[in-house]
C-alpha cells in the first residue's frame, strides 16, 4: 500500500474531505516542538548507559537474545497554497523499543521514559509477553547468526541538515515557487517542505553498539489547471523525487537536470522546484486541451520518474518473504512470487533484458543506511537475474527458510514504539548493458506512448494484476514524438510485462523515484523507499481510456 | 495511567489556559489504552497493549498562532507547553485564514461508551485468536487476523469558557482465511462500539465459509454487470467520493461538486432519487463524539436526500467567506437501504456479480472520481437468484458518482469502518446495475 493522498488531502478540511491527513503528519506519540530542539541530539554515552541496562535486564529475566533501539524521530512539514503558508510544524518522538527472544518466542515492549527503571521496567514486560507467547508457539524463533559489530557509527551523507536552514528560507522557496506556478497560468498550487531526521541507535546481546543519523527530505506539490467554462480541470504533480539528501537537493545543479525528448525536463541528484513549477503550470494548461488516448495496445516507454512505481508495486513487495510466506495475508496480501516458483531456478519472472536487485546502501536513496534495525550490515543482491527469480528480501528470522546463512539487513521500524519488521530495500531495475539512449529508444517505437511521472496506481493482493496512470503522456509514432496526449492507464499482468520488456536504456540514464509512504503490517507502519532505473520499453501493453463523464 | 475523569481532565485544561498569556487558548487533552492482537499462519505472530495520553495546546496573538504538545502533566510540565507553544505563535507567519477560537457551546452527550469493551483482558484477545485459528486448523484453512479494542476519553477547553468531556469505545476485527492450497480466500470484518455484541466464533464461519467456496473459482470476461457490492464492498469507493464534498474545492473548480461556468452543486440532484445519506452523531449503531475537530457541535446533518446535494463542508474560513452557516463536520456516514439482507438481494438477481470486499483503491480522475480498483476475497457469479461458482477477481475502474445512479435495490444497513479513513459508516448492501469491470486478475 503505497499512500499519497495527503497532498491532495492537506489544503482541505478536515473531516470528511481531510480523512486520513493527521496520521501522516502527527505519527503516534509524536510532539510537535519548536524549530530549536530538532537540532539537538542525545549524548550517545547515554543511550549506551540505558541500553546495557536493558541488556542486563533481558539476560537476568531469562532472554536468550535482547536488542534495544533508543530512537529520536524528528520530523517538519511546511505546509503552503498559493501565497499562503498553511502550517508550520515540528514534532519530535522519543523512547526506547525492546525486543526479547524467551522460550524460542518473540516478546516486543516500548517506553518513552528513558530512565534506567523505565527501560529495565519495559524490558521485563517484553520478556514476561515472549514468555506468554511461547505456550501458543509451534515453532521456535530461528535467528540467523551475526557477529556483534561493536561501537560504530553511520550517517547520511548530507551537506545540510534540513533541520538547520532556518523557517524563513523554506518559506520564501515555497512563495517564490507558488508565485512562478501562478505567474505561469496555474490557477492553484499547493507545495510542502517534508524534512525527516531519524537518531537511531541500536544494541543488541550479539554485541553491537550502533549510533546512526538518518535524513530525508522530499519536496512535492501539485498544480492545478481550470477551464471555467467547461467546467474541467487538470493536475500535475511535481517530478521530483524523495530522497535520502540533506537540503542541498533543493540547490539546483546542472548535473541534476535532464531534459527528456518530447521537451519535459526531469531531475537527479538535485532538483530545480522553481523550474519544474512553471513547466508543470504550462502542461496542466496543456492537459486540458490534450487529445483523449486511444485505448489499444501500445509499446511504453517508460521514465524512471514513472517506472519506479510499477517496479515498487510489481517486484519489491512481490518479493517481500513475509508476503510470500503469508504473514501479511490479512492486509497487505501474499504473492505470487511462491517459493515453488524459485526453487525451480528457471521462473521466468522477466525477459532475459530484466535485472533487477535490492540495496540498501546506494547514496542519496532513502533505504541507504548503514546497518538495518536489528544490527545487520548493509548490501546488494539480485533478486531477480536475466529475468529469472533468484532471490527475496529477508531478515535474521526467515533466513533460514530459504537457506541463506545470514539476514539480508532488511529490518525497519518507524518508530521507537513499534517493532521492527521486513520491509522492503531498495529496489532497482540494473541498467542495459549497451549503450542506449533515450532518444535512440524511442527512435525504434512505431505505435507507442512514452510516460513520464506517477500518477494513479493500483496492484492486486498477490501482484499480478496492476493498472498505473502518470503525469505526462506523449505519444509515439513511427520513432516519433507527436504530441501530449491524455487520459492513459496501463493494465498489466506482472509476469507478462516484465517479459513484454524488449530493453533497457544504459547507465548514463540511471534514475531514482521514491515514496516516503509504503505502507504494511497491522498497526501500520510506513516506510521510506527509493527504486532507480533507466528509461526501459514494454512492447504490446495495454492501454484504457479514461476519461469517464457525469453527464 | 492515561483514561482521566472529567474532573481531573477538567482540572488540567482550566490550568491550562490560565496560565496562558496570549490573546487566546484552546487545549485538548485525549488518553487511550489500545490492545491488539494479530495472528498469521493460524499461530499468534503479535499483541500488545498501548497507553498514552496527550495535551494539545494551540494559542494565538492575533492571527499568528502556535501549537505544541506534551504527555507529561505536572506544573513544571504544563507551563512548558504554553511557554511553547507561545513561542511558535510569536514566530509563525501571519494566517490571513485565520479563525478565532469558538465561544462557549452547549455538547448533548451521545452513547460513544460501553463499559464490556473497556474491560477487555489479554485472555479475550487470546481467546479471539483461538476461536479463529483453531476452526480454520481443523478445516484444512489457514486464518491471518487482527483485533483491536479501544478506550478512549476526549476532552477540550478554551479561554472563552468552552468545555467538554465524554469516553468512548470501539472493537475492530478482520480475519483473512486461505485454503491451506492457496486456492480459496474469504474475510470478515466487524466493527463495533460494545464488544457484547462481537462473537469471534460466529463471524469466523462467514470468511471460512467464503474461502471454502472460492475454491476453483472460474473467468469471466471482464465487461459490465449487475453487482451486489456487500457493505465492506462500497465503504472505500464513498470515502473516496466524499473527498470531493469539501466546499472550498468546489467553488475554486476542482472536484466533482464543481457546476459548469462557477459554483457548487448544492441543492441540485446529482444521484438516483433513492440515495439517501446524513450524519447523526447520536446514531445508535454508529454513535460519534458531539463536537467536531474545531470543537464545533456535531447535528443530525442530511448529506443527500433523495439524491439531491444538502451539505458541502464549508472550514469556518470559507462558510464566513461565503456566508454560510458552519456546522460541526460529519462524524460518521449514514446511508438509509431497505430490510433485505444481502442474500435476499442475490435472490431477485437474475444474472449478477457478488463483491465481498474491494481492495487497493485510488483515484485515477478526480474530476469524475473515477476509482480503480479490485475485487477480493470472495468474488460469486449469480444465476437465477442463486449463487452459482466463485469467479477470477477483478479489476473495476468505475466513479461512485455513476454507481449511484445505476441503482437497483438497496438492503438494510450495517456498520463498517472504511480502511481508508477512519469515520464509521452504516451501509446498507447494494445491488447496482452497469458495474464496470475492465480486467481480470489471477490473484487469490
Amino acid at each position: 500500500m503505497y499512500r499519497r493522498d495527503f497532498l491532495k488531502t492537506t489544503g482541505a478540511g478536515m473531516g470528511l474531505a481531510g480523512l486520513g491527513m493527521s496520521s501522516l503528519l502527527l505519527p503516534p506519540g509524536a510532539r510537535a516542538v519548536p524549530a530549536d530542539v530538532l537540532s539537538t541530539k542525545i549524548d550517545v554515552a547515554l543511550k549506551k548507559k540505558l541500553a546495557t541496562a536493558a541488556l542486563e535486564a533481558a539476560t537476568k529475566a531469562g532472554a536468550t537474545y535482547c536488542d534495544v533501539r533508543i530512537g529520536r524521530y524528528l520530523r517538519q512539514f511546511v505546509i503552503t497554497r498559493e501565497n499562503k503558508v498553511q502550517n508550520v510544524v515540528n514534532t519530535e518522538s522519543t523512547g526506547a523499543g525492546i525486543r526479547v527472544i524467551a522460550n524460542g518466542a518473540w516478546g516486543f515492549a516500548a517506553s518513552n521514559d528513558l530512565t534506567v527503571d523505565g527501560i529495565v521496567a519495559a524490558t521485563d514486560k517484553a520478556v514476561a509477553i515472549a514468555k506468554a507467547n511461547s505456550k501458543y508457539q509451534t515453532d521456535p524463533v530461528q535467528l540467523a547468526p551475526t557477529k556483534g559489530v561493536g561501537e560504530v557509527s553511520w550517517s547520511t551523507p548530507i551537506k545540510k541538515s534540513p533541520m538547520e536552514v532556518p523557517l524563513k528560507e523554506k518559506v520564501d522557496l515555497l512563495m517564490s515557487v507558488n508565485g512562478a506556478a501562478l505567474k505561469a497560468g496555474a490557477d492553484y498550487i499547493r507545495s510542502i517542505i517534508f524534512a525527516v531526521n531519524e537518531q537511531k541507535y541500536f544494541a543488541s546481546t550479539d554485541g553491537s553498539f550502533i549510533d546512526q543519523d538518518v535524513h530525508r527530505i522530499w519536496a512535492p506539490f501539485q498544480v492545478t489547471a481550470i477551464d471555467k467554462a467547461s467546467g474541467k480541470f487538470r493536475e500535475r504533480s511535481g517530478l521530483s523525487a524523495p530522497q535520502g539528501r540533506g537540503y542541498e537537493y533543493l540547490d539546483p545543479t546542472p548535473a541534476g537536470r535532464i531534459a527528456l525528448p518530447g521537451g519535459a525536463v526531469v531531475y537527479s541528484t538535485s532538483y530545480d522546484m522553481h523550474a519544474d513549477a512553471i513547466a508543470a503550470a504550462h502542461q496542466a494548461r496543456d492537459k486540458l486541451k490534450a487529445r483523449s488516448v486511444k485505448p489499444g495496445k501500445y509499446d511504453l516507454v517508460l521514465d524512471p520518474s514513472h517506472l519506479w512505481l510499477t517496479i515498487h508495486e510489481s517486484v519489491g513487495h512481490a518479493t517481500e518473504l513475509d508476503r510470500v510466506l503469508g504473514y501479511e495475508a490479512n492486509y497487505a496480501g501474499t504473492s505470487f512470487a511462491t517459493l515453488d516458483k524459485w526453487r525451480s531456478k528457471n521462473f521466468k519472472y522477466g525477459s532475459p533484458n530484466v535485472t533487477i536487485y535490492a540495496d540498501k546502501t546506494a547514496p542519496g536513496t532513502l533505504g541507504a543506511v548503514g546497518y538495518d534495525d536489528e544490527g545487520i550490515k548493509t548490501g546488494r543482491w539480485d533478486l531477480i537475474k536475466d529475468g529469472i527469480l533468484v532471490n527475496y528480501q529477508v531478515i535474521r528470522d526467515q533466513a533460514h527458510i530459504i537457506g541463506l546463512p545470514a539476514s539480508q539487513g532488511c529490518c525497519y521500524a518507524d518508530s521507537w514504539s513499534n517493532v521492527q519488521f521486513q520491509r522492503m530495500a531498495n529496489v532497482s531495475l540494473a541498467p542495459g548493458a549497451k549503450p542506449l539512449a533515450v532518444a535512440e529508444m524511442i527512435k525504434g517505437v512505431e505505435n507507442g506512448i512514452y510516460i513520464v511521472g506517477d500518477g494513479s496506481f493500483s496492484i492486486d493482493q498477490q501482484r499480478y494484476n496492476a493498472q498505473f496512470g502518470g503525469q505526462l503522456f506523449y505519444e509515439i509514432k513511427d520513432g516519433k514524438i507527436t504530441e501530449q496526449i491524455e487520459d492513459v492507464a496501463y493494465q498489466m499482468r506482472t509476469p507478462d510485462f516484465w517479459n513484454a520488456c524488449v530493453g533497457v536504456c544504459d547507465q548514463r540514464d540511471f534514475r531514482y523515484g521514491g515514496s516516503f509512504f509504503d505502507g504494511k503490517g497491522q498497526p501500520a507502519q510506513i516506510s521510506a523507499v527509493s527504486h532507480g532505473s533507466s528509461t526501459a520499453r514494454f512492447n504490446g501493453i495495454n492501454v484504457i481510456n479514461t476519461a469517464r463523464s457525469l453527464g | 495511567m492515561s483514561i482521566y475523569s472529567e474532573n481531573e481532565a477538567k482540572a488540567i485544561l482550566d490550568k491550562v489556559v490560565a496560565l496562558s498569556k496570549a490573546d487566546e487558548c484552546t487545549a485538548t487533552l485525549d488518553g487511550s489504552i489500545e490492545g491488539n492482537i494479530r495472528y498469521a499462519l493460524n499461530n499468534v505472530s503479535t499483541s500488545g497493549i498501548v497507553s498514552n495520553a496527550e495535551l494539545q495546546v494551540q494559542v494565538a496573538y492575533g492571527k499568528r498562532s502556535g501549537i505544541a504538545t506534551i504527555n507529561e502533566f505536572d506544573d513544571a510540565s504544563l507551563k512548558r507547553v504554553v511557554a511553547r507553544a507561545e513561542e511558535l505563535a510569536r514566530l509563525a507567519p501571519e494566517n490571513p485564514e485565520f479563525m478565532p477560537a469558538i465561544p462557549k457551546q452547549t455538547y448533548k452527550p451521545t452513547s460513544t461508551f460501553s463499559d464490556k469493551t473497556a474491560a477487555v483482558t489479554p485472555e479475550y484477545r487470546a481467546k479471539v485468536a483461538a476461536d479463529s485459528i483453531l476452526p480454520c486448523r481443523a478445516n484444512n484453512l489457514v486464518a491471518a487476523g487482527f483485533f483491536t479494542d479501544n478506550q478512549k476519553f476526549s476532552a477540550l477547553a478554551n479561554s472563552k469558557g468552552n468545555f467538554g468531556y465524554q469516553r468512548s469505545t470501539e472493537v475492530d476485527f478482520t480475519c483473512t482465511v486461505r485454503t491451506d492450497d492457496g486456492r480459496g480466500s474469504g474475510w470478515v470484518g466487524r466493527n463495533l462500539g460494545d464488544v457484547s455484541q462481537f462473537s469471534a466464533p460466529t463471524e469466523i464461519q462467514i470468511a471460512m465459509d467464503k474461502a471454502k467456496r472460492s475454491a476453483d473459482a472460474k473467468a469471466l470476461e471482464p465487461g459490465k454487470y449487475t453487482v451486489i457490492l456487500e457493505p465492506a464492498a462500497s465503504a472505500d469507493l464513498l470515502t473516496f467520493m466524499f473527498f470531493g464534498f469539501d466546499a472550498r474545492e468546489a467553488d475554486e473548480g476542482r472536484s466533482f461538486m464543481t457546476k459548469k461556468g462557477g459554483g457548487n452543486k448544492l441543492g441540485e440532484k446529482v444521484f438516483d432519487e433513492r440515495v439517501t445519506i446524513y450524519s447523526d452523531p447520536a446514531d445508535p449503531s454508529a454513535a460519534v463524539l458531539p463536537w467536531d475537530d474545531d470543537g464545533l457541535p456535531r447535528v443530525h446533518t442530511p448529506i443527500v436526500t433523495k439524491g439531491v446535494v444538502d451539505y458541502l463542508q464549508y472550514s469556518r474560513y470559507w462558510g464566513k467567506l461565503k456566508g454560510k452557516d458552519v456546522v460541526g463536520q460529519p462524524g460518521n456516514i449514514i446511508m438509509q437501504g431497505g430490510d433485505k439482507s444481502t442474500m435476499d438481494l442475490v435472490k431477485t438477481t437474475q444474472k449478477g456479480v457478488l463483491v465481498t470486499r474491494t481492495w487497493y483503491i485510488r483515484m485515477v480522475d478526480p474530476q469524475t472520481v473515477l476509482l480503480t480498483g479490485l475485487t477480493r476475497d470472495g468474488t460469486f457469479y449469480i444465476e437465477n437468484g442463486e449463487i452459482k461458482y466463485p469467479i477470477k477477481n477483478f479489476r473495476f475502474n468505475e466513479s461512485p458518482v455513476i454507481m449511484l445512479n445505476n441503482v437497483e435495490e438497496f438492503g438494510k444497513p450495517v456498520r463498517v469502518l472504511p480502511q481508508e479513513a477512519p469515520i464509521v459508516m452504516m451501509l446498507p448492501p447494494m445491488k447496482l446495475r452497469e458495474f464496470t469491470f475492465t480486467s481480470l486478475s489471477d490473484a487469490v
